[in-house]
């Protein structure tokens, strides 16, 4: 593969909420290039690796405001790009998926008709033509019956299920970029697996670049190439998956010690001693 | 479509007939338990009020046998649950009794004024939804600034305002004055007797047979006591609508819509007011319900014919029989609204299907 710009840069991103309490950051500082390749953002509740997430697709919710060096996609400038533009780009060339599909997907609306809409929202395309493309990506998601999930309310589909459907509308433009914000959280353990594997299947065939962000270090560090730790809005350490073993940064190691081992008894099981220096 | 795909198309449908006759069955039991007890607070109420329905008949100087042979012929020297007992037998017949006040069967009253309430409570709600729920809307889009200032002034207008005085306040401006609109009353004196009444609705009636000067006419008396009622269902629905609409907005399907690049437009008029128009359906039936016990105080400014006024003169009156029924109506058009806005809710929300 030819040498080619990185698909997604950031340099120096701040995401800050300003309340009537006082202003809260989020984000702080945080720089880190992509290409079509997996990067892991690792952290724990707070630690602002979703809000990263939001603040490159362009939803950071109102009161809060995103400042960057720079934060480009393709070469496009996220942060001056017309509205409209930026729009055409979600949905369209950059997606996400979220956590639990009990939420993430409209309850009065069919599957389908989500799917459609996502795709007409960025294709020209007929209802039907649509409908086709829809059902083939519910195939790729291992549906058994493609078009009795394309009929399906979300109440009336499982957790899996609603992922893996959830996962299939957020792909049915053929996008190049996926962020997955805790995408297996809310599921049962034994479709964890399963819809990992999906996710792991798609976006190597469509040589997606993606950021998943888990709080689970062991999980992220067997899915992704690189990771990023962060902690209090800021980058601790990032490094190759491989290199986890031989991390550096006393926050990395906390982690990993906390990891209870199978063999052998660790009473009592450490906990995590957190420096206020880091995030100064 | 599970009938379709079981392969006992016929046992399937049968079965969802009956399922459905069942539901049918319950319903209606139901409505007749609700319709009962309504009845029965309603009749012990009016007999132990301190009015005696017989002096209101014989007047305060009859001798006393005559008050007491009018007392037996209106069964009141029998015990109370079988006074009780002949009334709703009465009712299961058709009969509401007979109006002390305006010596008709009360039934025959009820059929006249009901349709004057029902056309101006329509119109009201009507108003009241159109603008009142895409006023919340924007109220919510737009939170913190003018549009939802706006929207929260003109609803503690209509909340606070006292609707006789603004309903004197139009007629003074809109009639009086400018000229705009026609008086008080459903239609001028001249076009009054013009109509034979089919459904009662004066509009309605007008349209039917093609009477377009007495539709106009009837328009313009109805539009100001309507517009009146429907200020005041504005205010309640724009504001509910405002908090659904916030709440809606803030759940996650949102944000997924948003990442799948879907206009804003969409997402506020396609994706949150669809999923808010469920609780709204009961807020707009509430709202309807409530206009429909007939608003005395509207009716009795706009010398509006309608049902709140005709309860309203005969409990003045210890005219028990007319309150009787007008009661057993609004029980019986609160039960039928209640099924519509279930029926309703099982259209918009496919979880309570």
């Amino acid at each position: 593969m030819k040498e080619q710009a990185p698909l997604l840069e950031v340099e120096n991103l701040n995401v800050r909420f300003h309340l009537r309490t006082g202003t809260v950051e989020a984000v702080r500082g945080v720089s880190f290039s992509l290409g079509r390749e997996r990067l892991g953002i690792v952290g724990e509740s707070g630690s602002g690796k979703s809000q990263t997430g939001r603040a490159i697709l362009g939803l950071t919710p109102p009161p809060g405001e995103i400042t960057a060096d720079r934060l480009t996609f393709d070469g496009i400038d996220l942060l001056s790009i017309p509205r409209r533009q930026l729009r055409n780009l979600r949905g369209g060339r950059m997606t996400m998926v979220m956590q639990d599909p009990k939420y993430s997907l409209n309850p009065v609306m069919t599957i389908g008709d989500q799917m459609i809409e996502a795709y007409r929202a960025h294709k020209r395309a007929s209802r039907k033509e649509a409908r086709e493309k829809a059902l083939e990506m519910l195939e790729a998601v291992q549906m058994r019956n493609p078009g009795r999930v394309f009929s399906l309310y979300p109440h009336e589909a499982s957790g899996g299920m609603g992922q893996r459907a959830m996962i299939a509308m957020m792909l049915v433009t053929d996008p190049d970029f996926l962020i997955a914000d805790e995408p297996t959280s809310a599921l049962d353990v034994t479709v964890q697996q399963e819809v990992l594997r999906i996710l792991d299947r798609l976006v190597a065939e469509r040589g997606m670049g993606l950021i998943f962000v888990s709080h689970d270090l062991r999980l992220v560090s067997s899915f992704c190439d690189r990771v990023l730790v962060m902690y209090g809005g800021k980058v601790m350490e990032e490094l190759a998956s491989g290199d986890l073993e031989s991390a550096h940064h006393p926050y990395t190691r906390g982690l990993m010690n906390c990891l209870p081992a199978l063999e052998g008894s660790a009473h009592p099981l450490p906990t995590l001693r957190r420096d206020p220096a880091w995030t100064e | 479509m599970s009938s379709v795909n079981s392969g006992y198309e016929g046992g399937g449908r049968t079965r969802a007939l009956f399922s459905g006759l069942g539901a049918i069955g319950r319903v209606l039991s139901m409505v007749a338990i609700t319709i009962l007890g309504l009845l029965a607070v309603t009749f012990f109420i009016s007999r132990v009020v301190p009015i005696d329905p017989v002096l209101a008949v014989v007047g305060d100087r009859a001798p006393p046998h005559v008050y007491e042979r009018v007392r037996e012929e209106m069964g009141l020297h029998l015990p109370v649950w079988q006074q009780f007992a002949i009334y709703v037998t009465n009712v299961l017949s058709g009969d509401l009794g007979t109006s002390v006040l305006t010596s008709r069967p009360v039934a025959q009253d009820i059929a006249r004024y009901f349709p004057a309430t029902l056309e101006l409570a329509t119109l009201g709600t009507l108003i009241g939804t159109v603008l009142g729920v895409p006023l919340g809307v924007l109220a919510a889009v737009r939170r913190g600034h003018f549009i939802d200032h706006l929207v929260r002034v003109v609803g503690l207008v209509g909340y606070s305002a006292p609707i006789f005085w603004l309903g004197l306040l139009g007629l003074l401006v809109f009639y009086a004055n400018l000229g705009w609109v026609g008086g008080p009353g459903r239609l001028d004196i001249s076009y009054e007797y013009m109509l034979t009444p089919v459904t009662g609705m004066v509009l309605v009636d007008a349209a039917l047979t093609g009477d377009w000067a007495v539709f106009r006419n009837a328009i313009s008396h109805i539009v100001l006591p309507a517009s009146l009622l429907g200020y005041f269902s504005l205010a309640y629905i724009s504001r509910m609508t405002r908090s659904f609409m916030l709440n809606e907005l803030s759940q996650e399907y949102i944000i997924t819509a948003r990442v799948k690049g879907v206009s804003e437009q969409r997402i506020i008029w396609g994706h949150a007011l669809r999923n808010a128009l469920v609780p709204l359906i009961t807020v707009i039936a509430l709202s309807y319900a409530h206009l429909l016990e007939g608003s005395v105080l509207t009716e009795t400014v706009f010398a509006w014919p309608g049902l709140g006024r005709y309860i309203t003169n005969s409990l003045q009156n210890a005219d028990m029989s007319a309150v009787l029924g007008g009661t057993l109506v609004i029980g019986v058009v609160f039960v039928a609204i209640n099924i519509l806005s279930d029926l309703l809710y099982r259209l918009f929300d496919p979880r309570t299907r």
